[in-house]
């Protein structure tokens, strides 16, 4: 159990900066999740964390301890790679018991930890097989019973999920968060899968071109985004930003509603051309066009499919709205600014 | 600061170890090299520093192994022999590989596992009846039973590389082209050939090098000093009665290993991830 | 399928160019020529040699008369013989052993970047790439009895007193250390080789585990990297013993089987007896002796290659 914090952590591969001054604090106990698009320095940030690769400058913390110089497994990190990384060529027992042997605890311990870490994940009946007769939930969880095995300070997970197929993702996230509740060690968890990261984080750092862009609560990023970055990467479909007053003007598309069924003051009106819609089951996306406003992507409305589409027909212009609470300013450097009325409040 | 000590030493070691086995790997060559170019009164002087000139380096040795004996007919003999045998080679071992790489099922994979482990039967097994063999097809003595039976251990090796080469080339390439009307060597000409080159480029450097190296055979079959291939004639016709004729004998081995030397470097990568390649799925 | 091709062709001739047309029918016959070489080319005269080691023929008397295992008995009768098959594993084993060590160590060696390993690289790979013959002759030169460059060496480091200089190919023992020395030599870049394709096959990933899990250097070599990449190295094994057990060349040229005989291996023996002297019968029963062994390497190459393809 430990908190892990990071002062300015750069790292630089030749003229490339992958991590670009990252400071951020996790604590004890804390499910972080570390969400960017692909090759944004997460994973070298993480392995940075667990001693794998060296920092090019900065300080990495465990517990206030400055553990720069310390090996991985001094620091007492445990990671889940996103292949699992198991050793093909022992049993899924031996696997488990592998980081114990390093430390030449005594065989009666290894037998029972390894039972107690297979009892929790539920695969003791796996012991005597080896990682390739294994699907790949069940070496996921032989990665988790291996690294939950000595009791470590904090587990790392590098996209452990992504290698699952869809059906399994949804209940081996639900699984893998009652199991980091349950266990209550600290976590570092990155993932480029926003919904992942909603999901599971307590926290949830993101992350862009190796700068930490902004972190919070799940509901402080979604509703609060501190740049454009972050308000478009979350959200499905993402945030309609338009040009406006040299900056920008954003409103999610669940929030962007035919004007009818708002009521109440304090509403901006948004005449909206429907281009085409797609109906998805439970909800249904309107993709158009907005009069007057530039925008680099189309503007999407969010409709639940219960509700009835009265007058709205592709190819036609309809009256939009959206709550002016719901509006979000951002300058012409993509950081979110107050509209003048949100400052007077 | 010990640490920084305990690096030096380190290091150092490290690159002892690497100079002492390049020394190993490599001298022989270095000593072949400076052999060629000495002088005979230097070579044979038992008064003299060997690992370096002690009187200018020469071309003599070299001007008589092209003037005065069949070197230059035992090296187009080689090359002649390797290019007929990379030929023939190709036109067995690539259609041979393609339908084994495209065989239902493992006998595909079985059978080709068969024609491999025929690559362990040596020449040192083969050689005595084959010698009959030749003598009976009225080759014997010449260059030309060589280049048939050199794609014994070529063929082998060949088609299973080739093999598991094709099965990495998605069938849906050969289907699309049969679906536009070719014929089944027809969409096998026109589209998995072109992308075998890679494949087809490490058959050929294998064979060829195999082929220019091979000796046992040789010396079996060949007694005729124009009919020999290089790693022969060098061997025998260098050496008259008792003496070695060090100089054009290093000379000779030096230009016949070079360009194999060279060829071998290119293929490693691609015989590495041969090897391998099967290995990592 | 069959609609495109009548729509394009006139129908009788479409139908008997689908019959043929098709890879069930083509491919076993694009496996042909090459089952037909090697049964014809290596199948046929091993049966061959099977035939005159039963048989009394020989250059000067090719009669074909049976004889039964007379050939084998007296082969094995022969002291000659015995030491030569002691000497052919000698050698084999000597060579494996200092082939494989030197393999690992050059491997890891080469799996650091340092200036100049590329040169390094593809000066060890060197005697495993050029013709055995052109590499054995310069061993011959440098072994030589008067300039040898090693001798010379020698007595300069003050190690051996001028007056003895040791005759490497003409005395017993040190023959079979020249032998063995130079199938070493040729041997250990090929292990180098497949050493570091085996360091390079383990996914990173299972090393980085093995480094968070807490093993270091040594263990992480000896308990992790080895035994994952153990069927390439018992492939690479076997083809080397094979190699080695097989060899002629090297000793032929470096020794002529000599001196009297002592470093004679099956190969040589059984040029010396089938075609240097004629005597075809014994010689092929000398080859076969090789054929044991080289079942075995056979069954094992094919265990390895199993496992590997898990």
């Amino acid at each position: 159990m430990a908190a892990v914090a990071t002062k300015d952590i750069r790292k630089d591969f030749g003229d490339v900066a992958a991590v670009d001054g990252v400071s951020l604090s996790v604590r004890d106990g804390e499910f972080l999740v570390l969400l960017g698009p692909s090759g944004c320095g997460k994973t070298t940030f993480l392995r940075i964390i667990a001693g794998l690769e060296r920092q090019t400058s900065g300080d990495v913390l465990i517990n206030d301890e400055i553990v720069n110089d310390i090996t991985p497994r001094a620091r007492g990190v445990a990671m889940v790679f996103q292949s699992y990384g198991l050793y093909p060529h022992l049993t899924v027992a031996n696997n488990i018991a592998f980081p114990l042997k390093t430390q030449g605890t005594p065989r009666p311990e290894i037998k029972r930890k390894v039972d107690w870490a297979a009892g929790l994940l539920g695969i003791d009946g796996l012991l005597h097989r080896r990682p390739r007769q294994l699907s790949g939930g069940e070496r996921q969880r032989v990665a988790l019973a291996r690294a939950l095995v000595r009791n470590p300070t904090v587990f790392l997970l590098d996209e452990p999920l992504s290698n699952l197929d869809a059906k399994l993702r949804a209940s081996a996230r639900s699984e893998l968060k009652q199991f980091q509740q349950k266990v209550g060690t600290t976590t570092i968890y990155v993932t480029h899968d926003q919904v992942e990261a909603m999901g599971m984080g307590d926290r949830i750092a993101v992350v862009d071109h190796g700068k930490l862009r902004q972190i919070g609560t799940p509901s402080e990023i979604y509703d609060h985004p501190a740049d454009d970055f972050v308000a478009s990467f979350l959200g499905t479909p993402p945030m309609n930003l338009v040009e406006h007053n040299d900056g920008l003007l954003g409103f999610r598309p669940e929030h962007f509603l035919p004007r009818e069924m708002l009521d109440g003051a304090a509403l901006s009106e948004l005449p909206f051309r429907i281009d085409r819609m797609e109906y998805l089951g439970s909800e249904r996306i309107l993709y158009g066009a907005l009069d007057g406003f530039h925008a680099k992507r189309e503007v999407t409305a969010k409709l639940p499919a219960h509700v009835p589409l009265s007058g709205i027909r592709a190819g036609e212009w309809h009256k939009f709205a959206v709550r002016e609470a719901e509006l979000r300013y951002f300058d012409r450097d993509g950081r979110r600014t107050v509209s003048a009325k949100e400052q007077a409040r | 600061m010990p640490r920084a000590a305990g690096k030096v030493v380190g290091q150092s070691s490290f690159y002892a170890a690497v100079v002492t086995l390049v020394v190993f790997a490599a001298f022989p060559f270095y000593w072949m090299l400076i052999t060629t170019f000495k002088t005979d009164g230097d070579l044979y002087n038992l008064k003299s520093i060997p690992y370096w000139f002690n009187a200018p380096p020469t071309l003599e040795h070299l001007k008589y192994l092209f003037e005065d004996t069949l070197f230059v007919q035992w090296l187009s003999n080689s090359a002649l022999i390797g290019l007929c045998v990379v030929v023939i080679t190709l036109l067995v071992a690539l259609p041979a590989g393609y339908g084994l790489a495209r065989m239902p099922g493992r006998s595909g994979e079985n059978l080709s596992i068969g024609i491999f482990l025929t690559y362990l039967v040596p020449p040192t097994l083969l050689f005595l009846p084959l010698a009959r063999v030749v003598t009976l097809l009225g080759l014997q003595d010449s260059m030309w039973a060589l280049v048939v039976v050199y794609p014994t251990f070529t063929i082998p090796f060949c088609t299973w590389l080739l093999m598991g080469f094709f099965k990495s080339v998605p069938r849906e390439i050969e289907e699309a082209a049969i679906v536009d009307g070719c014929t089944v060597v027809g969409a096998f000409v026109k589209t998995v050939l072109p992308l075998s080159v890679p494949a087809i480029l490490t058959v050929v450097i294998f064979a060829f090098t195999l082929t220019v190296q091979e000796f046992v055979y040789a010396l079996t079959f060949i007694s005729s000093s124009s009919e020999k291939p290089v790693t022969l004639g060098v061997a025998t016709d260098l050496i008259r009665g008792d003496i070695f004729y060090w100089g054009e004998l290093m000379g000779a081995a030096l230009i016949s290993s070079v360009p194999v030397a060279i060829a071998y470097n290119l293929f490693l990568d691609r015989f590495i991830s041969g090897i391998t390649g099967g290995a990592v799925k | 399928m069959s609609v495109i091709a009548q729509a394009a062709a006139p129908r009788r001739l479409a139908r008997s160019r689908f019959t043929f047309d098709r890879l069930e029918v083509l491919g076993p016959l694009f496996i042909l020529p090459a089952i037909l070489y090697v049964v014809v080319l290596v199948g046929l005269p091993f049966l061959l040699a099977l035939y005159y080691s039963v048989s009394a023929y020989s250059i000067f008397n090719p009669s074909y008369t049976f004889v039964g295992l007379k050939n084998f008995r007296e082969v094995i009768d022969s002291e000659i013989f015995r030491r030569t098959l002691a000497n052919t594993l000698i050698f084999t084993i000597s060579a494996q052993i200092i082939g494989l060590l030197l393999g690992k160590i050059g491997a890891m060696l080469l799996m650091q970047e340092f200036p100049g390993r590329r040169l390094a690289r593809a000066l060890i790979v060197l005697p495993w790439a050029v013709p055995v013959s052109l590499a054995t002759l310069a061993w011959v030169w440098m072994f030589d009895s008067l300039y040898s460059v090693i001798n010379w060496t020698l007595v300069a480091a003050g190690l051996i007193d001028a007056a003895h200089r040791p005759q490497w190919l003409g005395q017993e023992d040190l023959a079979m250390i020249a032998v063995a020395v130079v199938h070493a030599w040729r041997l250990f870049p090929f292990g180098v080789v497949i050493f570091l394709a085996g360091f390079t096959s383990v996914p990173q990933d299972v090393l980085d585990a093995a480094t968070i899990d807490g093993a270091g250097f040594w263990r992480r070599n000896y308990q992790i990297i080895l035994p994952i990449i153990a069927p390439i190295i018992m492939i690479a094994v076997i083809f080397g013993t094979v190699f080695t057990f097989t060899d002629l060349s090297v000793v032929y040229l470096l020794t002529k089987g000599g001196p009297i005989n002592s470093t004679q291996v099956l190969g040589s023996l059984a040029f010396q007896v089938g075609i240097l002297s004629g005597d075809v019968a014994h010689g092929a029963a000398i080859c076969l002796f090789l054929f044991p062994f080289l079942l075995v390497a056979v069954i094992l190459l094919l265990r390895s290659l199993r496992r590997r393809e898990i």
